[in-house]
């Protein structure tokens, strides 16, 4: 074990959103648009670190027992942070994320890298693990809300926090609306994580030939 | 009476949890192999998530707002959410060991459904009294109960289907729900306030 494989682990190896499969909700919730989903894989990156963090420094004072609720305090408090900081800076986003922000509470992931990771490692890994887990999951995010926002809408990286339009690629009448729906976001999400499945074993048909 | 029907059509078919709001994603695909558990989870969801948005309103608007405590909602919802199933399960225990048969493996996985502190959240920046917040809590969780109902049958059938490798699995249950998801969609079309003579 070292800090770089558990930094990097998240990325590709144990995506949390396409290998584990956790936290689906806001992955399909949130992924209209790149902003969107970079801002949803920042505030849940915060809240994920800062967990793990704090859950690793008291790992040996928390009564086994309690420990879940003792968890739930620690991220909610997390949680609050992100929701004040993001209504004062960023309020557009901040409405479009809506209930998904306070929601960041009951997203698997956190809980379980709190209960899977930071309760056994020492602070520095769990730092490590937050981080890669958050980016991991920021990364498939982003992923998804590019697919979807460039065939639902025809744009790319529109910011309208900023005021920013966005990249027009083609034109709005010919963009498949039913991606950014709620549909589109199941189906997108499904075939996605089918693609990966059909890579992963075409690699490994490949390595055993 | 007729506003109280919109919520609870609304809450049923056109914003469906599941199917429109992506709330509780985990237990609908993790929960829905058959369909006798994937009722019995509907019935627990119902129960908890209706003795749920009663109890948090009243934290809401007896503790929190009293005290300028609004700041603390996240934490507070999520805590009484996690006691409340905890009570319920051990209440259900004693006075009615035959439901507690039926729901028990299911209570303490609700307390991670995001749509217990979803429909909590919802009702207070809805600003609903007390009645429509119990009313919209039961509608949503009846419109979770009908969704996983439907999919574990539609589940049930394709295990029997030829489905590609690749797709076996999570994946497909995301692509069914997604057509699911399309069929609800043509409740939009429904003008409940007209129907029920809310103007």
């Amino acid at each position: 074990m070292s800090f770089r494989s558990e930094l990097t682990k998240g990325l590709v190896r144990e995506n949390p959103t396409f290998r584990i499969l956790l936290g689906m909700c806001p992955t399909m919730a949130t992924s209209l648009a790149i902003s969107n989903g970079i801002g949803m894989g920042i505030a849940a990156t915060f809240v994920l670190v800062g967990s793990n963090v704090i859950v690793s420094m008291l790992r040996n004072v928390i009564p086994s027992r309690i420990r879940i609720p003792c968890y739930i305090v620690v991220i909610a408090s997390f949680v609050t942070m992100v929701d004040l900081v993001m209504a004062a800076f960023v309020p557009k986003l901040h409405e479009v994320l809506g209930i998904f922000i306070p929601l960041i509470v009951v997203n698997c992931i956190i809980l379980a890298r709190a209960e899977a990771f930071a309760s056994k490692n020492g602070v520095l890994y769990s730092l490590a693990d937050g981080i890669g887990m958050g980016l991991g999951f920021t990364l498939a995010l982003t992923g998804l809300s590019a697919i979807r926002e460039l065939l639902g809408t025809g744009t790319l990286l529109a910011v309208p926090d900023f005021g920013f339009p966005g990249f027009k690629v083609f034109d709005r009448s010919l963009a498949a609306v039913m991606v950014i729906l709620p549909p589109g976001g199941f189906i997108t999400l499904g075939l996605l994580i089918g693609l990966l499945n059909s890579l992963t074993r075409r690699k490994k048909k490949a390595a055993q030939a | 009476m007729g506003e109280i029907l919109v919520i609870f059509f609304g809450g049923v078919l056109l914003n469906n949890f599941i199917l429109s709001r992506f709330l509780g994603i985990c237990p609908f695909i993790g929960v829905s192999k058959q369909v006798e558990t994937a009722t019995g989870m509907g019935m627990a969801v119902i129960f908890v998530i209706g003795v749920a948005s009663v109890v948090t309103w009243m934290v809401q608007y007896y503790i929190l707002v009293p005290l300028g405590l609004g700041y603390l909602q996240t934490i507070a919802f999520i805590l009484v959410i996690a006691a409340l199933v905890q009570l319920v399960e051990m209440v259900i225990q004693k006075v009615s060991p035959v439901l507690y048969k039926a729901l028990g493996i299911y209570l303490p996985l609700i307390t991670t459904n995001c749509a217990v502190l979803g429909v909590a959240i919802l009702n207070i920046t809805e600003k609903y009294n007390l009645l429509e917040a119990a009313v919209n809590g039961i509608a949503g969780a009846s419109g979770f109960a009908l969704a996983i109902i439907l999919f574990a049958a539609i589940r049930e059938r394709m295990d029997l289907a030829p489905i590609p490798e690749s797709l076996k699995g999570f994946p497909m249950a995301l692509i069914t729900a997604g057509l699911m998801s399309i069929a609800f969609l043509g409740f939009v079309g429904f003008r409940l306030k007209e129907l029920f003579g809310v103007m």
